[in-house]
């Protein structure tokens, strides 16, 4: 797959001093769900605006579909579309006019029924003489969804999409980025929901501190970085651990019935057949077994934690 | 040259006017006529007519001026800080447009509406006094320039004012004295020799000058001045529209 975005050494200091983006390299593929994790602050945000003209980077080269971005803007800007983070819209407008405005604003000429048939797609027909003034936010977000998508860019990008959004508009809005991606659209989404990440994306970059740590495909990531839980139901509860088995690194829980023995799926030996034996030996009663993979929330936390 | 764009901003910032035209139109048409009244006939009748003109005929430039310069600043500030206030520029910032084609939307907007006001309130100026203009294509374009440079200013302003207050300030603490003070209602030799001279660093003189010559073939100061003041205020506002649009002053961190 080629790379539609390409980031090469960007950097972003604001006036303050602040500096919000250190040296990001980053290649988008076409076709493709990344979403960028990072805590609030991390520079999502900024990365996002720079990509979309909204910020000047410091230092630094992007190019959209093989063109600069400051130097040739009206290519690269024309194939991007841009939902922000706030719910920023012209309160007085119409919902079908506000959408043929962005059309336009983007330089494509009018297209009643492209307008309609995007409005039934968010189920916003029905709404789309009202006033935006008019609409419950969860409509607004739809609505900004439509603006962004109105000249049928072929990046889109989604700042904390789901951010306030309820249950069945986050459905919804998943439905609507899979039928995006499955026509070909790039998708690249910031979130700070690891849920997010790990149910649409094909790829994951984490943010901290304006440094991307790690850009991976998802399931390799969580392969790579997953790390197991292998937890042992006792049938009685035991008050420490049997002295032969102080030399793994088991740790005891729930009153005594839980031992819980954590291993890393990278390593060559998972350590699991020596602890089952030394187990049976020591006359231990077990009642289960069952083993646990660490989610895509404990591989953020250990490696913001380890970059802090 | 994306055309679409800046046809979609001007019909966006044209159908404000039609949102709001009660506002927009019909305030400005009452206050003019209030002035005829108030100026035109009841002061007017028992004044003397200046270089043959009569009092009420003279303030028809004047008037028509004072209303088009505070409604292009209106306008156009007004059309540039809404959608920088409300969050909506995101999208114009990140649109395929050259700041060229962001101004000729905006701008020229903001100075269609003045324009239209202007007509409107000469229209109405027909209906209290005999009206003859001696150069109409010379009124025409002192009208249209000074649409487009108070609506330059009016952006400027726009861009600047981070706050409704300030929005205001300059229109009211400004323009309204710097209109008043330059010829709209006398003419300026009434003046006493001192302040005469201190009129002439008043911009919005040569304004009213130039655009009541259009009319009766008078002036204070000679028209090639009066025009080559218009520009040069036109071209210093284009200039800093640029610095701003340049350095992304207040739009662009």
């Amino acid at each position: 797959m080629k790379n539609i975005i390409s980031i090469k050494n960007l950097c972003k200091t604001y006036n303050t001093g602040h500096e919000a983006l250190k040296n990001i390299n980053l290649d988008i593929k076409e076709g493709e769900i990344l979403a960028l994790l990072g805590p609030n602050g991390a520079g999502k945000t900024t990365l996002i605006s720079t990509i979309c003209g909204l910020v000047s980077p410091s230092s630094g080269k992007i190019t959209v579909d093989g063109f600069d971005i400051i130097k040739n803007y009206r290519e690269t800007r024309s194939r991007i579309g841009l939902v922000p983070q706030e719910l920023s819209i012209a309160a007085f407008d119409k919902v079908f006019e506000t959408l043929s405005f962005s059309r336009g604003l983007f330089g494509k000429k009018p297209n009643k029924g492209y307008i309609e048939q995007l409005l039934k797609d968010l189920s916003l027909f029905d709404k789309k003489d009202n006033e935006l003034r008019a609409l419950s936010g969860g409509m607004k977000r739809r609505v900004l969804i439509g603006k962004a998508l109105s000249h049928e860019p072929r990046i889109l990008f989604l700042d904390e999409p789901t951010a306030g959004v309820d249950v069945e508009l986050r459905k919804d809005m998943w439905k609507i980025i899979d039928r995006l991606r499955k026509s070909g659209v790039t998708i690249i989404l910031t979130t700070h929901y690891i849920e997010e990440a790990e149910e649409i994306a094909d790829r994951v970059g984490v943010i901290s501190g304006g440094k991307l740590l790690l850009i991976e495909e998802k399931k390799d990531l969580m392969q790579k970085m997953g790390q197991k839980q292998l937890i042992i139901e006792l049938k009685k509860s035991i008050s420490s651990i049997p002295e032969s088995l102080t030399s793994y690194d088991l740790s005891l829980s729930n009153n005594g019935l839980f031992l819980s023995y954590r291993y890393d799926t990278r390593g060559e030996r998972t350590g699991i057949t020596t602890l089952m034996k030394a187990i049976n030996n020591s006359e231990l009663e077990l009642k289960d077994i069952q083993t646990k993979q660490s989610s895509l929330e404990d591989i953020f936390v250990n490696l913001v934690k380890e970059s802090a | 040259m994306n055309i679409q764009a800046v046809k979609v901003i001007y019909q966006h910032e044209m159908m404000r006017t039609w949102n709001t035209i009660f506002q927009s139109i019909a305030s400005p048409v009452l206050s003019t006529s209030l002035y005829f009244i108030v100026f035109g006939s009841a002061i007017g009748s028992r004044m003397q007519s200046i270089d043959g003109v009569p009092y009420g005929s003279f303030i028809v430039p004047g008037l028509v001026m004072l209303t088009l310069l505070t409604q292009s600043i209106a306008n156009a500030s007004f059309g540039i800080f809404f959608p920088k206030f409300s969050g909506t520029i995101y999208e114009v910032m990140s649109a395929p447009l050259s700041h060229f084609e962001i101004l000729l939307g905006y701008v020229g907007a903001a100075a269609t509406k003045s324009f239209i006001i202007g007509g409107i309130i000469l229209a109405t100026s027909g209906f209290f006094v005999d009206l003859q203009i001696l150069h109409p294509v010379w009124m025409i374009s002192f009208l249209i320039l000074t649409c487009i440079s108070f609506s330059l200013f009016g952006f400027i302003i726009g861009l600047w004012a981070d706050n409704f207050e300030k929005l205001q300030l300059i229109p009211l603490l400004v323009i309204t004295p710097l209109v008043f003070l330059g010829g709209s209602f006398y003419s300026v030799d009434m003046l006493p020799a001192f302040w005469q001279k201190v009129t002439l660093f008043n911009p919005v003189v040569y304004l009213i000058s130039g655009f009541r010559w259009s009319f009766f073939g008078i002036s204070d100061v000679s028209v090639g001045m009066s025009l080559a003041m218009i520009l040069l205020f036109l071209a210093i506002c284009l200039a800093i529209v640029a610095w701003m649009f340049k350095t992304g002053y207040r739009l662009k961190s």
